[in-house]
């Protein structure tokens, strides 16, 4: 295979380059006003302060305001990437070197001088995590032969190959810088305690209450950020997080309410509430344990996303959750979307439901599989739109005769049960923060070489094909690889397959300002250029 | 014996009413509120045992088409989130919420007694580490020993049972014991004693029949008690888990969320576990004045 450095430049490469240092360009119409502590609500409580760990929104909106990144996506032009502490970087002529520039004089919160040695720790950590050390998006990672620091202020990422993926994965906004030393000392240090170089300082953390940071005077970037301060509340159910937007208590929640607590909030607040929306970058997945019998048998696997009538939710649940939009592995309306006339053709996606059902009937009858056969539904006790989505799947599976029960879990023993294989089936969502298929792909590679897939299959032919097109550069040569892969894992094989894709809508106070939504509720919450109007 | 005597004895000291023929009707009469409220705990049995026919819709049926349907011809209490009927949901979350109520009232009521009787029967050290353990369970409300059994054992129908049974059985425990202290210098307890009967034996033929009466007015009472934490637990998303009918359930979430759009999906359900608790507890305060004989002295 021949890969020209043309192809290389060709996957956002320049943009980035064009963009580096750029800071986010706000409206000129409202000059920024400096001052004040943003209150914000977060639906879920942060189980480790460890980004390279965690994958829950719950730890990354209170915690990412502390942590400078090595590379960032520009808020203002999603998903054009920019650099944070990089100032510089540029790729050898073969593809397979990423050299990169410290910005100088960027200082930890402890006072302590961030250098290069600090980004190699940090991706050391991620990508070679010592024993004990969880590293959640570590086979991202997989091209990266070593990191080098040959002085404080540049970095190395020497690849085994190239990798369409490499640069953006480096804007990961979970890739928390941390100091090389506290990892040397204690590589879980962070699990329990934070200490960056971002925007704000930790104050205090009372867990389940609230989450305090101050403006750190030493950042990096001249006059950023604005506010004095930021306070996260945590409040785990909808209603009352909706209740503390809608009476100024929090000024917004960023990961995103449903339309009724939408106009909720715009009832209320009238004029002074603003919404922005977007599709989300997330779906609902429902996940089967292929090593438990019947669903090892894929005409089982097929009757079970045949029964679903996508149409019917996509006008139903779209009036009372975030879900709404019927798409296959990649996010409607992005490049890598799967075509209508393709989605159509895979099972549980047609526009025929009564014949998908007699075909699903029919193939559990083939099966071997009894009328009325039972098997549990685990899900997390989140109700938006998790609870919504056990409550849709247990009906449709009803309908071609299935006993389901529903199971819902809190998060740490759910994952806990899905991670070791004590589930039937389970209501797993794929949440990414940019368009990648390395990214969304990583979820249907073999269970043994993905650490979030959990349907617990091995599929050589998926991981070669993942291979393949994740070593192309050009969109063109990617696609058929891609379709290729989405037809297996979730048409003919079905291990796994998507409910329905989300629509984000974030309505808050009209003093929120510098914040623009996207569609994903990962990216953009460092809150450096976000400030509060009068 | 002089006449005013006998007539106080046949007036106050009789057996307790209920166990006369007859006595369903004499205690209706007698005592209005309470019969009212044994005459909604039949039709909720009633309503429960019978949903299957009484129910207008299956209750876990959704139905896009008649999304938050107020109530009219077609959905008497209405439509929920899901286009599920609400009385249909009501008429099953009886089961629910009795079968709930009975396993744990009876549970826990049951091994109260037991123990409350075997602290009053050995007495002692043994008594005395008993009801120490009683009060520290005691010394937490209802509702949060039952919040941590259920976060320690998980939700789902039996752990709900179990979470409502363990707070019940001190409070049982107590109210037994203190009937049972009495029971134990009785001269027929002494006399099976005597006679080589065992400490079981003892205990499970001659003293817990003879605490039947405050046994089965904590059986009611819990029984009110028990439907009140089962549908908060579920309000809290720690009991039954959806689609399953259940009255906190009903009101949890997008009866919440959706107040406003659709106030009959919690004002219903609210409904039935008021009427249910209040049933409950008024039937348990006429069952203990009927039981009760001190209650009827003048």
């Amino acid at each position: 295979m021949v890969i020209s450095i043309k192809a290389i430049m060709s996957r956002g490469f320049i943009l980035s380059l064009l963009a580096i240092g750029a800071p986010a360009v706000l409206p000129a119409a409202e000059a920024p006003r400096p001052g004040g502590e943003l209150v914000f609500a977060v639906g879920e409580i942060p189980p480790s302060f460890d980004g390279h760990r965690e994958t829950t929104f719950g730890m990354l909106h209170p915690i990412a305001p502390h942590y400078s990144t090595l590379l960032r996506f520009d808020p203002q032009n999603y998903p054009k990437i920019v650099g944070d502490v990089a100032e510089t970087w540029s790729f050898s002529r073969d593809g397979l070197t990423l050299t990169v520039k410290i910005r100088k004089g960027i200082k930890f919160h402890d006072g302590t001088p961030l250098t290069a040695h600090d980004v190699k720790a940090t991706y050391d950590k991620i990508i070679f995590p010592p024993e004990g050390v969880a590293s959640a998006r570590k086979a991202l990672y997989s091209m990266v032969d070593k990191v080098e620091a040959p002085d404080d202020l540049t970095v190395v990422f020497k690849l085994k190959h190239i990798a369409a993926s490499f640069l953006a994965n480096l804007a990961s906004p979970w890739n928390f810088i941390y100091s090389a030393e506290r990892l040397k000392k204690d590589p879980r240090w962070y699990e329990k305690n934070v200490m960056g170089s971002g925007p704000f300082i930790f104050v205090e953390h009372v867990a389940g209450s609230h989450w305090v940071g101050k403006k750190n005077p030493a950042y990096f970037m001249p006059g950023r950020p604005y506010l004095d301060g930021f306070r996260a509340i945590f409040i785990r159910d909808t209603a009352p997080r909706v209740a503390a937007v809608r009476s100024g208590q929090a000024v917004v929640e960023f990961r995103g309410f449903n339309p009724a607590a939408r106009d909720d909030i715009v009832k209320t607040l009238g004029n002074k509430a603003v919404v922005q929306e977007s599709p989300w970058a997330c779906n609902i997945l429902v996940t089967l344990n292929n090593e438990k019998k019947p669903f090892s048998d894929a005409r089982v696997r097929r009757a079970l996303t045949l029964a679903i009538d996508r149409n019917e939710a996509s006008k139903a649940l779209a009036q009372i959750s975030v879900m709404k939009y019927i798409g296959g592995v990649f996010r409607p309306g992005s490049e890598f979307a799967t075509p209508p006339a393709e989605l159509i053709k895979l099972p549980g996606f047609g526009k025929d439901i009564n014949a998908a059902r007699n075909e699903a009937k029919r193939l559990l009858k083939e099966a071997g599989v009894p009328e009325g056969f039972s098997f549990v539904l685990k899900n997390r006790n989140v109700k938006e739109p998790y609870e919504v989505s056990g409550v849709y799947l247990v009906d449709q599976w009803r309908k071609i005769g299935l006993n389901v029960t529903h199971t819902p879990l809190e998060g740490g023993p759910y994952f806990n049960d899905l991670r070791q294989g004590n589930f039937d089936a389970g209501v797993d969502f794929d949440c990414e923060f940019m368009d990648e298929p390395d990214l969304y792909l990583l979820k249907y590679l073999s269970s043994e070489a993905s650490p979030v897939n959990y349907a617990r299959y091995k599929d050589a032919t998926l991981d070669e094909l993942y291979e393949r097109q994740s070593r192309m550069l050009d969109v063109k040569d990617r696609l058929p690889l891609i379709r290729q892969m989405e037809r297996r894992a979730i048409g003919e094989q079905a291990y796994q397959f998507p409910l329905l894709w989300w629509q984000r809508i974030v309505p808050h106070s009209s003093r929120l300002k510098g914040w623009k939504i996207g569609p994903s509720h990962y990216v953009n919450q460092d809150l450096r250029d976000v400030w509060l109007a009068p | 014996m002089p006449g005013s005597t006998r007539a106080f004895i046949t007036n106050n000291l009789r057996a307790p009413i209920l166990f006369r023929p007859g006595s369903a009707l004499d205690f209706i009469s007698s005592r209005p509120l309470g019969g009212a409220g044994a005459i909604i705990i039949v039709l909720m049995i009633a309503a429960a045992l019978l949903a299957n026919f009484f129910a207008p819709y299956d209750p876990l049926a959704n139905n896009y088409g008649a999304m938050f349907e107020a109530p009219g011809v077609h959905h008497w209490l209405g439509t929920d989130s899901f286009g599920r009927d609400v009385l249909s949901r009501i008429l099953y979350g009886s089961r629910t919420a009795l079968w709930v109520g009975f396993c744990s009232s009876l549970f826990g009521t049951s091994i109260g007694a037991l123990i409350g009787v075997s602290c009053a029967y050995f007495g002692g050290k043994a008594d005395l580490f008993m009801q120490r353990l009683m009060d520290i369970l005691l010394s937490f409300p209802l509702i949060v020993l039952a919040l941590v059994v259920v976060a320690v054992s998980g939700s789902g129908l039996w752990n709900v049972i179990l979470a409502i049974t363990i707070p019940m059985i001190p409070r049982a425990a107590l109210v037994v014991r203190s009937s049972a202290l009495a029971l134990r210098q009785m001269l027929f307890v002494e006399a099976a004693l005597t006679l080589g009967s065992s400490h079981w034996r003892v205990i499970s033929r001659h003293m817990l029949p003879n605490v039947m009466a405050p046994y089965l007015i904590m059986l009611t009472a819990f029984l009110g008690q028990a439907i009140l934490l089962e549908a908060s637990l579920s309000f809290l998303g720690l009991g039954v888990a959806e689609p399953t009918a259940a009255w906190g359930l009903m009101l949890r979430g997008a009866a919440v969320e959706f107040a406003e759009r659709a106030p009959w999906m919690a004002l219903f359900p609210g409904l039935a576990i008021s009427l249910a608790v209040f049933a409950f507890n008024v039937f348990g305060d006429s069952l203990r004045d009927a039981l009760d004989p001190k209650l009827r002295l003048p």
